[in-house]
């Protein structure tokens, strides 16, 4: 697959019951951390609590230094592939990494959800969240189209 | 069993989400990042847009799969651990959110704009359906959200990510401080 698809190389095997298994997991922690909650994005936008930074600077120190490890340990992936760190597609200076995330941002102070907390959401049985998840797939098959006309 | 009741605090369910990004990149060499699924849902729509020409299921499903694993996660979280919902919201954000005409500060959402009634009013049809537009727009366009650019991105010590988060967090200042006032206001 190119690399103007944006998609990463295939593993030999996915194990679709673990990846069930853990977006479980995560449903659970994003739950009870609080981290769907609307109120809680407005707590940190209005920087009114600490919640939100802590559960976000906690989890970037965690997984970096995961990170670090496993790149010194170099183990293989359950699959058998040897482990790939990902590779920036997009320099930094790029329009499109301060132009999306602003967009993106926008939406995220309006919904008070980013993509993960929206699946969570329809979970607790929130019917009008499919309103949000139509949207936003609306949002990105917009972005699709119009993605050759875009600055990148 | 009270731990599990009460919510967590920051060091415990910060930590756990962290572990995400190895335990994703040791299953199969894949990535956690949850925005791209917005993108898998549009693959299986048949189309000529050549950013969505590709076999949604390979790319896709494992990431999909992950998806509805967490609203199964919260489902079991709202009947078995907290059934109490969430705790309460913080005096000055509920100061601010009642200087603005709102006055119920419990549940997940604020009822006075998620609800099916309200999207023919302008707060409503704003927030759930241009908001929800933009995050899905924005997070392909920026290419990943919250989960793939700020934490696994960041993890990996991408600035390309650190930028976007940045945008993220600019656009949120925008969207609490200007457009949610300003339309909360119009109620």
């Amino acid at each position: 697959m190119s690399d103007s698809m944006e998609l990463p190389s295939e593993p030999k095997k996915d194990f679709h019951f673990v990846y069930l298994l853990l977006g479980m997991c995560f449903g659970v922690v994003a739950t009870q951390g609080e981290i769907i909650s609307w109120f809680r994005i407005q707590e940190m936008f209005r920087f009114h609590s600490f919640h939100m930074y802590g559960v976000i600077g906690s989890a970037v120190a965690v997984g970096a230094l995961s990170v670090a490890l496993l790149r010194r340990l170099n183990p293989r992936a359950l699959s058998g592939d040897p482990l790939v760190a990902p590779t920036s597609r997009s320099a930094a200076s790029s329009p499109r990494l301060w132009l999306g995330g602003l967009i993106f941002g926008l939406g995220w102070g309006l919904v008070g959800a980013c993509p993960g907390p929206i699946f969570a959401l329809l979970g607790h049985g929130i019917g009008v969240m499919v309103v949000v998840l139509v949207a936003a797939i609306a949002g990105t098959f917009s972005y699709s189209w119009l993605r050759p006309y875009l600055p990148h | 069993m009270e731990l599990f009741t009460q919510p967590w605090p920051w060091w415990i369910a910060g930590p756990l989400i962290g572990l995400m990004v190895p335990a994703i990149w040791l299953v199969s060499n894949r990535q956690f990042g949850i925005s791209s699924n917005l993108r898998h849902l549009c693959a299986v729509i048949p189309t000529r847009i050549a950013f969505l020409q590709y076999d949604w299921k390979r790319h896709g499903l494992w990431n999909l799969t992950f998806a509805l694993g967490i609203a199964l996660g919260a489902l079991l979280s709202s009947i078995w651990l907290s059934p109490s919902g969430p705790s309460a919201v913080s005096e000055a954000t509920r100061a601010d959110l009642a200087a603005l005409g709102m006055g119920q500060f419990s549940g997940w959402v604020p009822s006075e704009i998620f609800a099916w009634n309200l999207l023919s009013q302008p707060a409503g049809f704003v927030v759930l359906v241009v908001g929800g537009f933009l995050v899905g727009f924005g997070a392909r366009y920026a290419g990943g959200c919250t989960s793939g650019h700020a934490i696994t991105g960041l993890s990996f010590g991408r600035l390309g990510s650190l930028v976007a988060v940045c945008g993220f967090f600019a656009g949120g200042l925008i969207s609490t401080h200007f457009l949610l006032p300003w339309l909360l206001r119009s109620l």
